[in-house]
């Protein structure tokens, strides 16, 4: 909501400075987004109040050696006239008295020539041989708007020699309008809020009109068929109007408020919406009668199956039957709230104007708008809540200032369908309800100052109760509990957010509960940094089909349910992700640009839709990758290998050892997105918990990564974390010295590590404390299909030192096992 | 007269001599054997010592051994010397450039986002504020109803809203729904809970505005909770966040679940107060809504509202990190370039 001080200070005073009120109302909760100044000091361009001026022409003379020219001779207020040369064509040969902006040599002014705003200095010169030191300037030249089609013309009243920035300088604040506050849409609301602020008291201009025609009734007869969609309908009748402009100032006060001056019986309507927030509409009330074929009949009433209505922009639309309109006999001749129709439009032949106040129901004319994409300053305003009470009063203020301005006769009388009168709600207040909330004592007295400032009616109730009144201007307070949070709000609103004090949570601590859930996936985000991983974060909105590129070959996107957003804003955010996998790889693929060396991590939900209108299941994830060299490259070491799934997998090893997850094994596996053999299935306790390995180089290439290993893992994090023990033991440090014996074991290739590594383990009983695997050979010395695995064995017993028999006879023993089981043979 | 002393005085010249020439300590074991050695010049003329007269030999073994002694201690200066040569020589060797770069150590790091909220939920965590996790995808009723914003109130026009295709069921525009879930979890307990997590509006992605930020959400509800604890509890959190001496203010504002409602600023991090770009001009930045919870909210928690009172307030911890780092465009967060996340 753009206001124009000047036109608030008619309904309220100011007592204050603009930066102050400014920050007086944005703390009350009327946020001044911001303050534009015109043509005064800190305005973009003040204007000099010594060489900008009110001129009056005194005469408009052809200019000698130009067609196109004229010399007009202004009084400025300052010695002898000056003439100047000047092009604008609203100024004619002949025309005299015109009251215009008038700019010495020295001035500086917008230049009206230049497509941007450039500042310019106005300098004499000679035009076309005639000397021109003075310039009558453009609503362009003054920063008012970008009109430079014509000059400036002021109303008649404007005293000549005046400053212009006395004369019309101006203050416009912009503000932010919460959707409690929508009775601020309005001057008025807002100069209320003013003088609730700053204790001064609102001027009401009079709802009067001066009505010497015959009654409304008998001229027109209005009837609704829902009071609820509409809670009232008034109209009056002005009869004789001459079509034309508005005058000066109020084309000026809309254009700042942001509001097009069309002409004098609309920029009424406009001008009084804005004064009083009560949306109002012209129509021309002979075409009305026309189409009645004698005394129009309006009636509000929803939309009937087929009816069709060109509304003023010249769209024919047809109308569903949640559209309210307004009719008469012969069909619709406004959608309600939200556009008027061509036929009933004012035209610059209009002489008499039916004028409508009227009260519909927010939700409707929101519905209305939205459908229609019909967002307007009425539908904005009614979609907000107007109190019916408004209605009245500002359509006899309307009449009367186009009975001003167009002249004209007004009906005596409002026709005034009004069914339900508004209820005003009333709340009982006290101080202990007010302490209760504040935690503040606030005395009966200010709290009942303050609604008084604000309008509300206050009685005494009891020792410390009020029996408040909202007044009809308050749609916003409820009643019982609610009222009096309403009533609370708007006392400590006013009497200062400042001014309440400062104090540390008295109230027992809540029963403490377990963070479980919480801190393990923390923990996990540690590990993986400490492992040298970068935790990244990536959208959680995807497509089907770059999940669907997880899959080499198929190009299918799964047939699987996704969380689908029914209006999504961009074509590549359109489901909610079910792995973490195709984020990671996209960041991969775009770091990887300008990175040789990747390791990131990412933990956050996927969205696996339920059946139904069930709401989905919503797993943690975890997802890890991995690519390029092992370490950066360095002066000691330019060329370090390639991440392989070993890498991958110390990383994996590493974290689950953090978590002290003992029962970890990983299976040989195969999942369509990893290359087949390097692969594997995290088991924790024998469950499945995800799957880690190299991508297969067809997804590779889908998400553009390089022709080197991509390694990857996605594990369930809730199924994993729901193994963490709570706690674990810890062994002591023992006190004799470890055995320490190496073995070498020659297996068939088809045996896995993992299975001898196991072979020994249960062989080597309780003495053998570590079996660690240090060496993998294959070749010459080996027969084909055959490797030796070495193991660093540590046998190691709490109470005693091992002796060379004990040790070896543990050895042999895990050989001939491993003999039994894998046919194995101890390497020479 | 026997000529030893004459023949030990040659001998310890040529002794010291071949000692002085020794260049390493090869060259000079040589010397010691050759000289001192068993079977070494030196012993000889001390073997000849016996075959001389019974008077003699005491002054000429005295003269021998003393010759000996001397040779000795020549030996070990002329050891050690070598020695320290030796080492010098091998430091020398060994000597490196120390302004060449130290091997990089790969380092790990958490998202700007995950430090920002952790932070955020350790200084709640201090104030007896637990964590409460709620989900991204909800019901409207949760998102909107329940929190006192109903359908087609001009309030909705407050979140830009991303609907799912099934009716009802939506990607939650704001922690609040945390709210009645905690709500309903803990009635009839009090509660202090912060609700960290994810959240989505419908808007175009810019500089300026994401489709998805996290939100940090908190609740405290018992039988004396109040906005002056409200503000004694924000103003704590301002200043461990921004630092101790950080002013800020209260404004009025809107929200329709909370009631009085208020918005938090702080004295503008970058310019102090004068007014600059990051604060629009205003000195203050915006840092965090607020309110005491409306009574229809805390009804439908399962709370009576005439008995029960609680507040409530919610921030944006991408927008904190933005303003106290300067970071002019909130795409950064999930784009995920190494040379953003590596900053942090």
């Amino acid at each position: 909501m753009r206001v124009p001080l000047s036109w608030l200070k008619e309904f309220v005073e100011i007592p204050l400075p603009v930066p102050e009120l400014a920050e007086r109302l944005t703390l009350a909760g009327l946020e001044v987004a911001d303050i534009e100044r015109i043509g005064l000091p800190d305005a973009a361009l003040p204007w000099d109040r010594e060489r900008i001026r009110v001129g009056e022409i005194l005469e408009i003379r052809p200019h000698p050696n130009a067609d196109r020219l004229v010399l007009a001779t202004v009084e400025y207020g300052g010695g002898r006239p000056k003439t100047v040369v000047t092009g604008a064509p609203n100024l004619i040969v002949g025309d005299k008295g015109h009251k215009v902006a008038f700019a010495l040599e020295g001035a500086r002014h917008w230049d009206g020539y230049s497509a941007g705003r450039d500042i310019t200095t106005l300098k004499g010169r000679k035009v076309r041989g005639v000397p021109s030191d003075g310039m009558v300037l453009s609503e362009k030249e003054l920063g008012l708007s970008d009109d430079h089609t014509g000059v400036l013309v002021l109303d008649p009243q404007a005293p000549v020699g005046m400053p212009l920035a006395e004369y019309m300088g101006d203050v416009v604040l912009d503000l932010e309008i919460t959707p409690n506050m929508a009775r601020c849409l309005s001057i008025l609301g807002v100069a209320r809020e003013v003088a609730a602020l700053t204790g001064g008291r609102v001027h009401i201009p009079p709802a009067q009109m001066r009505a010497d025609g015959e009654t409304v009734e008998g001229r027109v007869a209005v009837a609704i068929a829902d009071p609820a969609l509409c809670a009232r309908y008034a109209a009056t009748l002005i009869a004789g109007v001459t079509i034309g402009p508005s005058p000066e100032w109020m084309r000026r006060r809309l254009r700042l408020a942001g509001i097009r001056p069309i002409n004098n019986v609309v920029d009424v309507t406009n001008y009084v919406m804005l004064e009083w927030g009560q949306p109002l509409h012209a129509f021309d009330y002979d075409v009305l009668a026309r189409r009645a074929r004698g005394v129009p009949r309006i009636t509000v009433r929803p939309a009937r199956a087929g009816e069709m209505l060109t509304t003023l922009d010249g769209a024919t639309r047809p109308l569903s039957p949640e559209r309210l309109l307004i009719t008469d006999t012969a069909g619709p001749i406004a959608i309600a709230g939200v556009m008027g129709g061509a036929e009933t439009e004012v035209t610059e032949g209009t002489t008499a104007i039916l004028l409508e106040a009227a009260n519909f129901h927010f939700i409707s004319i929101r519905k209305t708008a939205q459908a229609l994409k019909l967002p307007s300053e009425a539908s904005a305003r009614f979609g907000r809540g107007v109190p019916p009470s408004a209605a009245v009063p500002a359509a006899m203020r309307a009449t009367e200032l186009m009975r001003e301005l167009a002249g004209g006769t007004i009906a005596r009388g409002v026709a005034d369908c009004y069914p339900a009168p508004q209820v005003s709600s009333v709340v009982t207040l006290t101080t202990e309800a007010v302490r209760r909330i504040l935690g503040m004592d606030l005395p009966r007295a200010e709290v009942q100052r303050i609604l008084t400032a604000l309008e509300f009616l206050c009685e005494p109730q009891g020792e410390t109760g009020l029996r408040v009144t909202a007044p009809d201007h308050r749609l916003d307070i409820g009643t019982g509990v609610v009222g009096a949070a309403d009533l609370i709000e708007e006392v400590v609103r006013i009497h200062g957010y400042d001014r309440i004090p400062v104090t540390d949570m008295a109230d027992r601590l809540p029963p403490q509960r377990d963070a479980a859930a919480v801190d393990p996936e923390e923990r996990v985000r540690d590990l993986l940094a400490i492992a040298g991983l970068q935790e990244i974060l990536t959208y959680r909105l995807t497509t089907p089909e770059r999940e669907a590129a997880l899959v080499p070959g198929n190009g299918q996107v799964s047939p699987r349910p996704y969380v689908t957003l029914a209006n999504p804003i961009s074509a590549d955010r359109v489901v909610m992700r079910q792995t973490l996998l195709a984020g990671l790889l996209e960041v991969m693929a775009q770091n990887l640009r300008l990175r040789e060396r990747l390791r990131f991590f990412e933990i956050g939900p996927v969205f696996l839709p339920g059946s139904g209108n069930e709401l989905p299941a919503e797993p943690r994830r975890l997802a890890i990758g991995m690519a390029g060299r092992i370490t950066p490259a360095s002066w000691r070491d330019p060329d370090p290998c390639r991440t392989d799934y070993f890498d991958l997998k110390g990383v994996v090893e590493t974290f689950l050892q953090g978590l002290h997850l003992r029962a970890v094994g990983f299976d040989p596996a195969t999942h369509p997105t990893f290359a087949p053999g390097r692969t594997a299935r995290l088991l924790v306790d024998d469950e499945p918990v995800g799957v880690l390995g190299e991508v297969h180089p067809q997804v590779r290439a889908a998400f553009d990564l390089p022709a080197a290993p991509i390694c990857l893992a996605e594990f369930d994090l809730d199924a994993l974390l729901a193994r963490v023990p709570l706690t674990y033991r810890v062994a002591a440090v023992p006190r004799f010295p470890p055995a320490l014996q190496d073995i070498a074991l020659v297996v068939d290739e088809e045996v896995p590590a993992a299975e001898l590594t196991g072979t020994i383990r249960a062989a080597g009983g309780s003495l053998l404390v570590e079996a660690r695997l240090f060496d993998v050979y294959r070749g010459q010395q080996l027969p084909r299909g055959k490797k030796s695995l070495a193991f660093s064995l540590v046998f190691q017993a709490v109470d005693r030192t091992l002796t060379d028999a004990e040790v070896e006879a543990e050895k042999r023993r895990i050989v001939e096992a491993a003999a039994q089981r894998l046919g194995a043979e101890l390497r020479a | 007269m026997t000529d030893i002393p004459r023949e030990l005085t040659s001998l310890e010249a040529a002794a010291q001599a071949a000692l002085e020439a020794a260049a390493d300590a090869t060259a000079l074991e040589q010397v010691r054997v050759r000289y001192l050695g068993r079977k070494g010049s030196l012993a000889a003329v001390l073997r000849s010592v016996a075959d001389l007269d019974p008077a003699e030999r005491p002054a000429v073994g005295k003269l021998a051994n003393e010759a000996k002694q001397r040779l000795e201690t020549a030996l070990a200066l002329r050891r050690e010397a070598l020695e320290a040569a030796a080492r010098a020589a091998a430091l020398a060797a060994e000597r490196a450039d120390v302004t060449l770069p130290g091997r990089p150590i790969p380092m790990g790091r958490l998202h700007p986002s995950t430090q920002i909220l952790r932070r955020i939920c350790q200084i709640w965590a201090d104030m007896g504020f637990q964590i409460y996790r709620s989900r991204d995808v909800e019901t409207e009723a949760m998102n909107f109803e329940l929190l006192n914003i109903p359908a087609h109130h001009p309030a909705r026009d407050m979140w830009d809203t991303f609907y799912t295709t099934v009716d009802g069921v939506l990607l939650r525009t704001h922690t609040s729904p945390g709210q009645i879930r905690a709500m309903r979890e803990y009635c009839p307990e009090p509660i202090r809970v912060i609700l960290p997590g994810m959240c989505y509006r419908y808007e175009q992605i810019t500089a300026r505005s994401e489709i998805q930020f996290h939100q940090v959400e908190g609740l405290a509800v018992g039988r004396h909770v109040t906005m002056t604890e409200l503000k004694g509890t924000l103003v704590s959190f301002a200043h461990r966040m921004f630092g101790a001496g950080r002013r800020v203010r209260f404004r009025a504002s809107h929200f329709p679940f909370t009631e009085p409602s208020a918005e938090m600023d702080v004295k503008c991090i970058l310019c102090g107060g004068t007014g600059c770009f990051l604060c629009k001009q205003t000195g203050w930045l915006e840092i965090l809504g607020c309110g005491m919870v409306h009574p229809a909210v805390l009804q439908n928690g399962g709370y009576d509202p005439a008995v029960f009172s609680g507040f409530a307030f919610g921030m944006g911890p991408e927008r904190i990190t933005m303003l106290r780092h300067g970071i002019e465009d909130i795409r950064y967060f999930w784009a995920n370039d190494l040379r953003f996340l590596e900053q942090f």
